[in-house]
């Protein structure tokens, strides 16, 4: 008889842990400019070794380099700094007023605002976006006004969504920014959906799903690659692999996986892996999956390789799983710094305007959040009415609604 | 006025709608090309397209959730779970992000869509093929919630449902798809061309959701019903020589209460009766409404007749259903009690 063999369970384990130095040795970084471009409309079975590899444009001196360079201006990239410039500065901001109690919750982008920002860039208006909770770059630099973020994050009563969600689940039809719901995962299916509609309209406008390295492991994101697949939908598959699912870190929903993006592999699905702290990098791989389903040659899976600086969210204290200094050893580096250093290496930005620039973003800010507090802030101020509350659960009110509203003495 | 079964209506009233609507799509497994496994959508590609009639992955979420994604962009998808015994894998979509997204956007963001599936047992269908989940969404705030009993209600409240602007879960009782049933598995079954309902007529109507029907006046007691316990009900009473009022629900939510509370109030007896697991069923809420608003007129304790509170069982069928006989029992039980 064969002798058998006591089974092991395994349970991966990051590298690290809260006390140890941060190693990173793992993450095999190709240089700027190596990795090949290929034709919009190539065959994703012929291009399998970017699911492996990651696009990058940007160099350690700040030089763009390679295939992917060259897709925006100088100033559109002044325009891209200026946007993720802004995020950090609203997120410091809105931190700031969660901690002084004008809200209840916040969730920051630190060290990720290149992905949504330089990814807003590649879109028209009229595409949709189906974002998680950690894209507002999509809403800054879409042009969303700041005032009505500060009002939702308020629940104040200048809300546009009338204080019925929780603080950061922005929804703007118009900006292109799917209502964001505090289920994971499952907007990604529904990008997809919203896509085959467009086709089956014949329209022109594309969607865009976004889900994080740990919602993968949700079943939504099976489907959504299924059927974007199946209908060759023409949609963009994001995913932003920031290495952390609050405590967890990505080897658990990637598991024996290469990386996230060669899931895509197995759907048939072009899938491409980015340097999610280069914003040259993110806007020209953004660039060339929308062009990509736009002209009906199906759809994109983008892994974003990118790092969550910041805590989860205001109830999250990452010392308590990962060492601290972490993040200054993440070899991608600050999208914020590399970007800027590249400006000022091709001469159109400097240090002194820098400074000055991050004074009139503060600015601005603060005038936008002066104008959100006159409405109110989630403890103080202008509320939204109470009668709200029983509105818009359907189209019209029913009659055990109305009663119940009745009931509420509002 | 055309014959039509329950199968036949529900296809027509699909067929009319896609006729008048350009955004009404019609998905999900087997039910392009092949028409459906209860040939509920048969024609409908021929005469459509594939783009707006398709076949979809066996994948409940990704059905709803494709849905959801293309109500957000204008369409009305009116889709297919194959049996409701196989919603669940759904049940996070049409729980967190149907039901909701009209008033988590504040409107910006809605979700006209309907989830047809067959529900309900007497087929010998055993634990998968069975079920009625009914009360899992009827406990939704955001959805609405109609099981019809014949093929004009069939017709008129899936006209309706897909043309309302909020998502609607349409529950077609399958042992009602080719004929009435009254609960005697031992007599042959009538089918719908021999049936007053069985007559429907063409084109387009629509039979407004909320509103209940009374099928059977009586003065005795009232029974809730809807369904296939609508038939059942019937028969029980004629059996039981009681003249019971029998109202069909159709939609559950929103409830028509004013047709409960009117015939309950004349009556002063009620009895509840559906297909469903027993605890924390629809028929709670309904017994609930029933003490709330008719308290000084009931004479006696509110009845449920429901299935038992184990899953569907196959070869104990006739045991587990609530037949004639036991609700026949329970309306003897009520009129005594007084």
């Amino acid at each position: 008889m064969q002798q058998k063999h006591k089974l092991r369970f395994h349970v991966p384990e990051p590298e690290v842990r809260p006390g140890d130095q941060p190693d990173f040795s793992n993450v095999k970084i190709p240089r700027a400019g190596t990795v090949p471009r290929p034709e919009v409309d190539a065959d994703p079975r012929d291009m399998r070794d970017l699911a492996y590899s990651i696009i990058r444009v940007l160099n350690r001196d700040g030089e763009a380099v390679g295939p992917w360079a060259g897709t925006l201006t100088p100033d559109e990239l002044l325009d891209g700094l200026k946007h993720m410039m802004t995020l950090r500065a609203f997120d410091a901001r809105m931190q700031t007023a969660q901690r002084q109690g004008k809200t209840s919750f916040y969730m920051q982008h630190m060290g990720e605002e290149a992905v949504s920002c330089a990814f807003r860039r590649a879109l028209d208006d009229g595409d949709m976006n189906f974002p998680t909770y950690r894209q507002a770059g999509l809403l800054i630099a879409g042009g969303y006004p700041m005032v009505d973020m500060m009002n939702q994050i308020y629940s104040n009563e200048a809300d546009p969504l009338k204080g019925r969600q929780l603080p950061v689940l922005y929804s703007s039809k118009e900006y292109g920014f799917f209502s964001v719901s505090g289920n994971l995962g499952t907007q990604y299916i529904q990008a997809v959906g919203w896509a085959m509609a467009s086709a089956i309209k014949g329209d022109t406008r594309i969607a865009a799903g976004w889900i994080g390295d740990g919602s993968t492991a949700e079943s939504d994101f099976h489907a959504a690659l299924v059927f974007a697949s199946t209908y060759k939908a023409p949609v963009v598959l994001n995913i932003v692999n920031n290495q952390w699912a609050i405590s967890t870190f990505q080897g658990i929903a990637r598991g024996g996986s290469g990386t996230f993006a060669a899931r895509g592999l197995g759907f048939g699905i072009a899938a491409l892996r980015v340097d999610g702290n280069d914003y040259l990098a993110v806007h020209a791989v953004a660039k060339w999956a929308v062009e990509r389903a736009r002209r009906n040659l199906g759809p994109t899976l983008i892994e974003h390789v990118t790092y969550r600086v910041g805590a989860h969210s205001t109830s999250d204290d990452p010392s308590a799983y990962r060492p601290k200094t972490e993040s200054d050893s993440w070899p991608l580096g600050d999208p914020v710094i590399r970007l800027k250093n590249h400006l000022i290496k091709i001469g159109a930005w400097s240090e002194e305007r820098h400074v000055q620039a991050e004074a009139e973003v503060k600015d601005t800010i603060i005038a936008a959040q002066k104008e959100a507090e006159k409405h109110g802030t989630l403890h103080s101020g202008g509320k939204p009415s109470a009668r709200d509350m029983f509105e818009g659960v359907y189209a019209d009110m029913p009659a055990h609604l109305r009663r119940q509203r009745q009931k509420a003495g509002i | 006025m055309p014959r039509m079964t329950m199968i036949e209506a529900i296809r027509d009233a699909m067929d009319v709608s896609m006729g008048r609507d350009e955004d009404v799509v019609v998905f999900g497994e087997d039910v392009g090309y092949f028409g459906g496994v209860f040939r509920c959508t048969a024609g409908l590609q021929q005469k459509y397209g594939t783009h707006r009639c398709f076949d979809a992955p066996i994948s409940e979420l990704g059905i709803v959730g494709a849905a959801i994604g293309m109500a957000a962009y204008g369409l009305k998808p009116c889709i297919e779970v194959q049996f409701a015994d196989y919603v669940y894998p759904a049940y996070d979509q049409i729980v967190s992000e149907a039901a909701r997204i009209r008033y988590r956007s504040a409107g910006q963001f809605t979700c006209p869509m309907v989830i047809r599936m067959p529900t309900g047992g007497g087929i010998f269908g055993g634990q998968t093929h069975s079920q009625s989940p009914e009360a899992l969404f009827t406990h939704v705030s955001g959805l609405k919630v109609v099981v019809p009993s014949n093929p004009v209600d069939a017709k008129g409240l899936l006209i309706a449902a897909i043309e309302d602007p909020d998502p609607v879960i349409f529950l077609e009782p399958k042992r009602l798809y080719n004929g009435p049933f009254d609960g005697h598995p031992d007599r042959p079954v009538t089918p719908w061309s021999k049936h007053p309902l069985g007559e429907v007529g063409e084109g387009h109507f629509a039979t407004p959701l909320g509103k209940a029907i009374v099928r059977r006046q009586g003065a005795a007691v009232s029974v809730l019903a809807y369904g296939t316990m609508v038939h059942v009900s019937e028969a029980a009473a004629r059996e039981a020589g009681i003249d019971a009022e029998i109202i069909d629900l159709r939609t559950l939510l929103p409830l028509d209460l004013e047709t409960i509370v009117a015939s309950v109030k004349k009556t002063g007896h009620c009895v509840i009766v559906h297909e469903a697991t027993l605890t924390s069923g629809f028929g709670a809420e309904l017994a609930a409404l029933v003490q709330e608003h008719c308290f000084y007129h009931l004479e006696a304790p509110i009845a449920r007749v429901t299935g038992w509170d184990t899953p569907y069982p196959h070869a104990q069928e006739w045991d587990y259903f609530p037949g004639p006989a036991r609700i026949a029992r329970a309306l003897v039980e009520v009129m005594e009690a007084a």
